[in-house]
């Protein structure tokens, strides 16, 4: 782990999210108030899904079994700001080329700066949750659409690779405020997500992984000597497996749901102990 | 070119007389290409070109800081002021003007124009922002003036005793202020306020703080701390 002067004065911030997905209806108030508050651009025709650019995007999973067993449930998928094993090692970010995807030891967030980003799409192909897009042409919005936007997201161009940041932009607001009140940390409810605030169902939970006040801790539980894996026994990242150490983590009381998150192989059992220790 | 230019003249003089190799007459003249050619481009690259790059524009008003700030008690911040939420307001509103200007107060050319076009007609004074940056950039004025303490000189140079307005000279290419690039072609500054450039921007955060080396990627500051 790299070791930070501001790790020796304060503890490091974390951000991560904590969805329910029994909780998730699959309504997608996420997906559109990621779109707004974003300025995510979309195209004239939107049929063609591959091209489409959600920087939240609600999978829908099934357990396949027949009428009356049947059960579905809603994964909503942001970026999942892996930390990856050693720290900052996020699949994306040792990738790139030109710099312009970066991880922050201050607040654990992968940032996409597109004014760097030359469009080569490595990233995408390291990214094993297809959370990044690429922007195949500029954005053109309605007649009057562009003063709707917003001040604080910079618009991407064409040729650039785009990501969710986590509501970054929020984060600088706080902190904004708290320097004008004189503070220099930010309340848990001063920095949330758009997805956050959207979900009718509460199912998602935004906050400070390192903080135990913060609810997304007390709900997580990480155990922050093992990768941060987390202790509560209804929660599973997404392919954990391959140790990206993602901030993202996912409830679920379902056996099958749980399975879901990873590959894994018919019959084996779920939540292999100690899997990914063995590998950093 | 210039062998070109010397196998000619080498040429020419070997057709007079019998062949000379080298005609010691025609170094001169090949230096002083070399020179004219030398000095056109620099006048061409350091004079004309920085010329045709910007157009200058003026303001739709001239306006007196050194006076303004007289008046006011809370210095830069009487107008430029914070909101509650710690955002910057930027350059003054008309509704803000008006506070004192609903009417006539002096006698000048600039205030009559003032009143009468823009707090007569309620319209907004189009002000050219001589610090404004691109869309990409992000800048916290709270964190700079609230968290490190530092003066709006430091940046903003000492405008607040300035008597007129500058004109506002803007890059035909970018769109962007000429302040931001700032004056000196060959790059150098004087002052911390001569250019607002991202790595002025780079130096400041490298030598002041503490907490700077955020970013895996480079062990500086990581890019979002000024970019969105």
């Amino acid at each position: 782990m790299k070791q930070t002067q501001t790790q020796t004065q304060h503890r490091p911030k974390r951000y991560g999210m904590a969805i329910d997905v029994d909780k998730c209806t699959g309504c997608g108030s996420c997906m559109v108030a990621c779109f707004s508050e974003n300025n995510v651009p979309f195209k004239q025709d939107e049929t063609d899904k591959l091209l489409s650019i959600t920087w939240l995007r609600v999978y829908k999973i099934s357990n396949n079994e027949k009428f009356p067993n049947t059960e579905v449930a809603f994964i909503p998928r942001p970026c999942q700001h892996c930390a990856g094993q050693h720290e900052g090692h996020s699949p994306c970010v040792s990738v790139c080329p030109a710099t312009a995807t970066d991880y922050s030891v201050e607040t654990g967030i992968v940032s996409q700066i597109y004014t760097r980003c030359f469009g080569c799409r490595y990233c995408m192909a390291a990214c094993p949750y297809h959370a990044r897009y690429f922007n195949w042409w500029d954005p053109v919005w309605p007649a009057g659409m562009e003063k709707s936007l917003s001040p604080n997201v910079s618009p991407r161009m064409r040729g650039v690779v785009e990501k969710c940041s986590f509501c970054f932009h929020r984060y600088q607001q706080a902190r904004d405020k708290a320097y004008a009140e004189g503070r220099r940390e930010i309340r848990e409810e001063e920095y949330q997500t758009a997805c956050t605030q959207a979900c009718p169902a509460g199912a998602i939970v935004f906050g400070d992984l390192n903080n135990p006040e913060h609810l997304v801790h007390q709900i997580v539980k990480p155990d922050i000597e093992h990768h941060y894996r987390s202790h509560n026994p209804r929660a599973f990242r997404l392919l954990e497996r391959l140790g990206t150490n993602t901030k993202v983590y996912y409830l679920s009381s379902r056996d099958w749901v749980r399975k879901s998150g990873d590959n894994y192989l018919p019959g084996e059992p779920v939540g292999l102990q100690g899997k990914a220790d063995t590998h950093g | 070119m210039s062998s070109n230019e010397k196998h000619q003249t080498d040429g020419r003089t070997g057709d007079a007389h019998a062949s000379s190799p080298s005609d010691p007459r025609s170094g001169p003249y090949i230096l002083l290409f070399f020179i004219l050619g030398l000095a056109l481009s620099m006048v061409v690259g350091w004079s004309i070109f920085p010329k045709l790059l910007y157009s200058q524009k003026s303001q739709p008003i001239d306006f007196n800081h050194k006076l303004h700030l007289e008046q006011v008690d809370n210095g830069c911040q009487s107008c430029h002021f914070f909101r509650e939420d710690g955002s910057f307001s930027g350059s003054p509103r008309l509704a803000q003007c008006t506070d004192c200007h609903a009417e006539l107060l002096g006698e000048s050319e600039n205030e009559k124009i003032f009143v009468e076009h823009y707090v007569a007609t309620d319209r907004e004074v189009p002000w050219l922002v001589y610090s404004r940056q691109p869309d990409c950039v992000f800048f916290s004025h709270s964190a700079h003036v609230f968290g490190a303490k530092m003066d709006c000189e430091t940046c903003h140079g000492p405008i607040g005793k300035s008597e007129s307005l500058k004109p506002y000279e803007e890059n035909r290419i970018t769109g962007l202020s000429r302040d931001i690039w700032g004056r000196n072609i060959a790059g150098f500054k004087q002052n911390t306020w001569d250019r607002m450039k991202m790595d002025d921007c780079a130096q400041c955060h490298a030598q002041h703080d503490t907490l700077h080396d955020s970013s895996v990627q480079t062990g500086r500051d990581a890019c979002f701390v000024c970019h969105k």
